[in-house]
């Protein structure tokens, strides 16, 4: 394994002799998924296994008449077919709602619906056969009588009163709405030298994963226990939904996550196919198996984003910012998705807005509404590209209204660094950030002054480039603030196990899960740095119910933060208990004792006095050699969860080169920078590659990805042909710069890295397309995705 | 996206293939694979017959003959970008083939399946207008040459009879003064085209002559600009643009008023590729 020697060279408690902190360690993973040895859900067969193909509804709204299922039930292969009424007997209905969204509704949500199809692609009954192939074809012959329901798709008139309301017990179309004001913005605005105001449209997209939502459901009647196979990142939260909603203890669940192929946030849900599964497992006493298939996904994987917003800034002619008004709206499909609920990306919108910048004048009102469309709920980033979008999108504006250089205009109003603790307009609390450093950091890594001579030179000969930034602030590190307050059984703590094994070797059973990202090398070294053994023999279990420490899983940018200062934990307490057996082998103090490389050593002289090997058999072998009393205790385990801070913020700005076609009206990116500060970084090319996947995935929100619907709540394009995803042809070269400013909350210091790239992409991408305009006075574009058409408008070219 | 069940056959010979699709009417050909396969996997088509043609000896390859640039059938993308034949004597095809999928698409592809299958969005069958080409059908009484104009009826429509197999297409030789041109818009490269051009000339001291535009992605097939062909053998690119008579319909990616302007600004492109040329 070759390791790269890139760790800082100020020493601090992080690094022990043998520390793999700051180290862009390969993967430990990484021989065995480019060997085609990874074990997804796909991957899975158990004896007996069926597999469930399900019919869906190609109405938006519609009444379900009559199922009839006499051909389908005789078809090749077909173990049974199952409505919703059946599944219902045998699985409880969710309704996804929190206490601290105050005022939230939503409907009881079944696992395949039992009277009435509410949105296109809802699951309305099940076939069950020896093959996924045998299923489709059954699902060809049952028929479905729908009568068709009005259907409400625009979120504008989902609260008129002569709109029909989708759930008839809530009494309205309204799911949650949420007001803020802080300050005096009315004020604030009639007193500011200019106001700017504007809308803003976010297209409803969805994650798309490399390897789609997929589970393996086997309930054993003899055990009288139900083993998952999920690709998920929440396995514990999983079997506590299994459990409940099965009316089963949680002993009676297990969930097994081996590799997931992508989560995004997509796979941190409850689906109603899945569930369904999991029922007819039940049910039929066998195992069952769905994997979704890539037209499925496209109606049922959770949609993000589609807000709209008028939003509102006031400056003043030196630069100072007044104030920020939002009116956010936004609609989430039938039901708010369970058990995080859809209202959170709106709630994140007004909580985010203005948040890097001392203004203290803020009003917000978001409302988030029902419609017969896919459901909508949490997506990498959720709710940050949105509101760093109208946040820097107004403040660029304002830039080019009073004729103030951009950076010159965050720098008059971005949070002082060195005012620690603060807290925002809206009350997010930072226990500290380095908005001032990032940016000078990355002024000087772009040359933006040299950016901005070319900029000049080429458009007096017709090319257009521009240049856009968005400082961000970033959520990461939840503690229990998120959703347990609010009722969810949603941990934010997280544990890990180290055990060492006879041979000297660690395990390292974490609560966090593997998705591709990288958490089990971050794992390795932080438990390979604590205990004190080179990385080659740390072995990191992850993804079982059965075999780790409770934990949340990965989501909010937390696997590092918390997962990782509990495997720091976990090691030191292994650590000092290998030492104190040590201790009395060599008839000497533990504390003059240490574990380097593997090896039990003198801390003062660094000279080795036991190996680990050696501790290990005397202890499990020959314990009968110890003192009287001495009982090796040679597994820990800690937990831990963020008790200053609700959150751990992160921040850090981006800035996006691009150059404008302005007769075709398409966008060439040529480069993006992100400089971030994500506390203590402990695998450097692990950090860089999620900035670039999320800024890939913020650009895609830019340029790109769009879930389009027509007024009946058809979805046109839910195909990998015309749902254009981001692609490596198109991307630009995205460089990464870092601040560190590591989170007092714990030892290690780390806070999340998953999301700051998404967050800031979108709103750098949509700055820069209009810098380049501004000279050809063309309407500022504030609609994404920034389509061809859509920039030809704004040019007045169609 | 499993497909519906269908029946298997690898054909050994090009006999043998007929023989097989005069049998069984809805039976579907297997080339390359590329748009057929996805097409079965969506249920878009069930076909109860696949007849694999992939086997028969001699359905591909690349010749230089009488003038004319044959290419046959099963001829995959990736041996076409690679053919000297193709760079030097059919300029047009050399220029299109990179904007054709992706390189796993065009190992695979094939020649003959992009005609046969006609996506009105397609480069090759635009390219086979632009260039006054033809296909090759083989049928039960033997072969049959078809013009491109009179080989494209409609959306995936074509010429073709059900027992016929297209085995080859065949264009003129570029000649000294032949003058060609290309350019696509995708949003992301590989891409169906929004809009695209293929466009072949003769330099005629210092205009053009025998303008022939093939606009794809536009309609239900390719089709020929023929006032502007008109007037750009005239050397007035916009008189040529303004006489554009293409009503492009509205699809997902754009209004078919988008797209009429982006063929004008494709016309001006290309037009200046075949000056420049010239």
């Amino acid at each position: 394994m070759k390791i790269t020697e890139d760790s800082p060279p100020v020493l601090t408690v992080l690094d022990r002799p043998n520390s793999y902190i700051g180290r862009s360690v390969p993967r430990p993973n990484l021989q065995r998924l480019t060997q085609g040895r990874g074990q997804y859900v796909s991957d899975v067969s158990l004896p007996r296994m069926a597999h469930v193909a399900f019919l869906r509804s190609p109405h938006a709204h519609a009444r379900i008449v009559k199922i009839a299922a006499d051909k389908a039930k005789k078809a090749p292969g077909v173990i049974a077919v199952v409505t919703g009424a059946e599944v219902a007997k045998v699985m409880t209905p969710w309704v996804g709602v929190l206490t601290h969204l105050k005022g939230l509704k939503s409907a009881p949500q079944y696992p395949i619906a039992v009277d009435r199809a509410c949105w296109q692609g809802e699951a309305v009954c099940a076939v069950v056969a020896k093959t996924r192939a045998q299923a489709e074809d059954a699902c060809e012959l049952v028929e479905v009588t729908y009568e068709e329901l009005p259907v409400v798709a625009d979120p504008e008139t989902a609260l008129d009163p002569k709109t029909p309301v989708i759930q008839p017990e809530l009494g309205d179309n309204l799911c949650f709405e949420r007001k803020l004001e802080v300050g005096e913005p009315d004020k604030a605005f009639a007193s500011s030298d200019a106001v700017i105001e504007t809308t803003f449209l976010f297209g409803r997209h969805t994650g798309v994963t490399t390897e789609p939502r997929a589970v393996v459901a086997d309930w054993n009647e003899g055990e009288q226990r139900l083993t998952v196979y999920q690709g998920t990142q929440a396995p514990h939260m999983m079997q506590n939904l299994f459990a409940k909603h099965l009316d089963l203890a949680e002993q009676q669940v297990r969930v097994i996550t081996k590799d997931v192929g992508g989560s995004f946030g997509i796979k941190v849900h409850t689906y109603a196919d899945e569930m369904a599964t999991v029922a007819l497992s039940k049910l039929l006493k066998r195992p069952v198996k769905f994997v979704a298939d890539r037209i499925e996904s496209f109606v049922t994987d959770i949609h993000a984003r589609d807000h709209r917003i008028k939003a509102k800034i006031g400056v003043n002619n030196d630069g100072t910012i007044t104030a920020f008004e939002i009116d956010d709206l936004t609609g989430i499909g039938p039901y708010s998705v369970y058990p995080r609920t859809s209202g959170i990306e709106a709630n994140q919108v007004v909580n985010l807005v203005g948040g890097p910048y001392t203004t203290p004048n803020y009003r917000a009102v978001a409302r988030v509404v029902f419609q017969n469309k896919n459901v909508m709920c949490q997506y990498r980033a959720v709710g940050h590209p949105i509101a760093v979008a109208v946040t820097e999108g107004l403040v660029e504006l304002a830039a080019a209204k009073i004729g103030m250089d951009p950076l010159e205009l965050r720098r008059r109003n971005l949070l002082p660094d060195d005012n620690y603790p603060a807290q925002s307009a809206a009350g997010l609390k930072f226990e500290k950030l380095s908005h001032h450093e990032t940016l000078a950091h990355l002024d000087a890594l772009m040359n933006y002054a040299g950016l901005r001579a070319e900029q000049k030179k080429l458009r007096e000969n017709g090319i257009y480039r521009g240049i856009g930034f968005a400082s961000f602030i970033e959520v990461t590190n939840p503690s229990a603030a998120f959703y347990g307050v609010g009722g969810a059984k949603i941990t934010s703590q997280d544990g890990a196990t180290l055990k060492l094994d006879a041979q000297g070797h660690i395990s390292v059973h974490t609560g966090v899960t593997e998705q591709g990202q990288g958490a089990e090398a971050v794992m390795a070294q932080v438990a390979a740095t604590s205990f004190g053994v080179p990385l080659d023999r740390v072995r990191v279990v992850t993804g079982d119910t059965d075999n780790t420490p409770y934990g949340g899983g990965t989501w909010a940018s937390r696997a590092a933060g918390i997962g990782g200062e509990a495997a720091w934990q976990a090691g030191k307490a292994l650590r000092a208990n290998v030492l104190a057996v040590a201790g009395s082998m060599l008839q000497t103090k533990p504390e003059t004792l240490d574990i380097r490389n593997g090896v039990v050593v003198d801390a003062a002289s660094g000279s080795e006095r036991l190996t680990l090997a050696e501790l290990a058999r005397v202890a499990y072998f020959r314990p009968d050699t110890l003192p009287a009393g001495v009982q090796a205790e040679l597994m820990a385990t800690r937990h831990y969860v963020p008790r200053a801070y609700p959150f751990a913020f992160t921040n850090g700005v981006q800035a996006s080169w691009l150059e404008v076609d302005v007769e075709t009206g398409f966008v060439k990116l040529l480069k993006h920078w992100v400089v971030e500060d994500c506390g203590t970084i402990i695998n450097p090319q692990l950090v860089d590659e999620q900035m670039r996947g999320g800024v890939v995935q913020g650009i895609g929100a830019a340029l790109f990805e769009h879930c389009l619907y027509d007024e009946r709540g058809q979805l046109l394009n839910g195909n990998m042909a015309d749902y254009l995803v981001p692609m490596a042809m198109e991307m630009p070269d995205i460089e990464c710069g870092h601040v560190v400013s590591p989170t007092a909350d714990s030892e290690l210091g780390a806070k999340g890295a998953g999301e700051a790239g998404t967050a800031g992409a979108p709103a750098c991408v949509m700055n820069a397309i209009n810098d380049a305009l501004r000279p050809l006075g063309a309407q500022p574009l504030t609609d994404m995705p920034f389509t061809p058409e859509k920039i030809l408008r704004a040019l007045g070219k169609v | 996206m499993k497909p519906a069940p269908f029946a298997y056959k690898k054909a050994r010979t090009l006999d043998e293939a007929m023989a097989l699709l005069g049998g069984q009417p809805d039976a579907r050909l297997l080339a390359g694979g590329q748009s057929l396969i996805a097409g079965l996997n969506m249920r878009l088509s069930a076909p109860s017959l696949l007849i694999d043609i992939n086997g028969i000896a001699g359905l591909d390859g690349i010749a230089l003959k009488d003038g004319k640039v044959e290419i046959a059938a099963l001829t995959r993308y990736a041996a076409a970008e690679r053919s000297d034949i193709i760079a030097k004597h059919a300029p047009l095809i050399a220029r299109a083939l990179p904007h054709i999928g992706h390189v796993a698409i065009r190992n695979r592809g094939t020649l003959g399946g992009s005609l046969a299958y006609a996506d009105p969005a397609a480069e090759l069958p635009a390219c086979l207008l632009a260039l006054d080409g033809e296909v090759e059908a083989t049928g039960p009484k033997g072969k049959r040459s078809i013009k491109a104009v009179d080989f494209f009826k409609g959306l995936f429509e074509t010429a073709l009879r059900p027992d016929e197999i297209l085995t080859a297409l065949r264009l003129p030789a570029a000649g000294k003064d032949s003058r060609v041109g290309f350019a696509e818009l995708a949003r992301r490269h590989g891409d169906y085209a929004m809009v695209g051009l293929a466009a072949s000339a003769r330099a005629a001291g210092k205009g053009l002559a025998d303008v022939r535009l093939a606009y794809f992605g536009v309609g239900a097939t390719a089709v020929r600009a023929k006032k502007a062909e008109a007037a750009l053998e005239k050397s007035d690119v916009e008189a040529a643009v303004a006489a554009l008579d293409l009503d492009p319909p509205d699809d997902v990616q754009a209004t078919g008023a988008t797209k009429k302007h982006l063929a004008g600004v494709l016309l001006r492109r290309v037009a200046q590729q075949l000056m420049e040329a010239a």
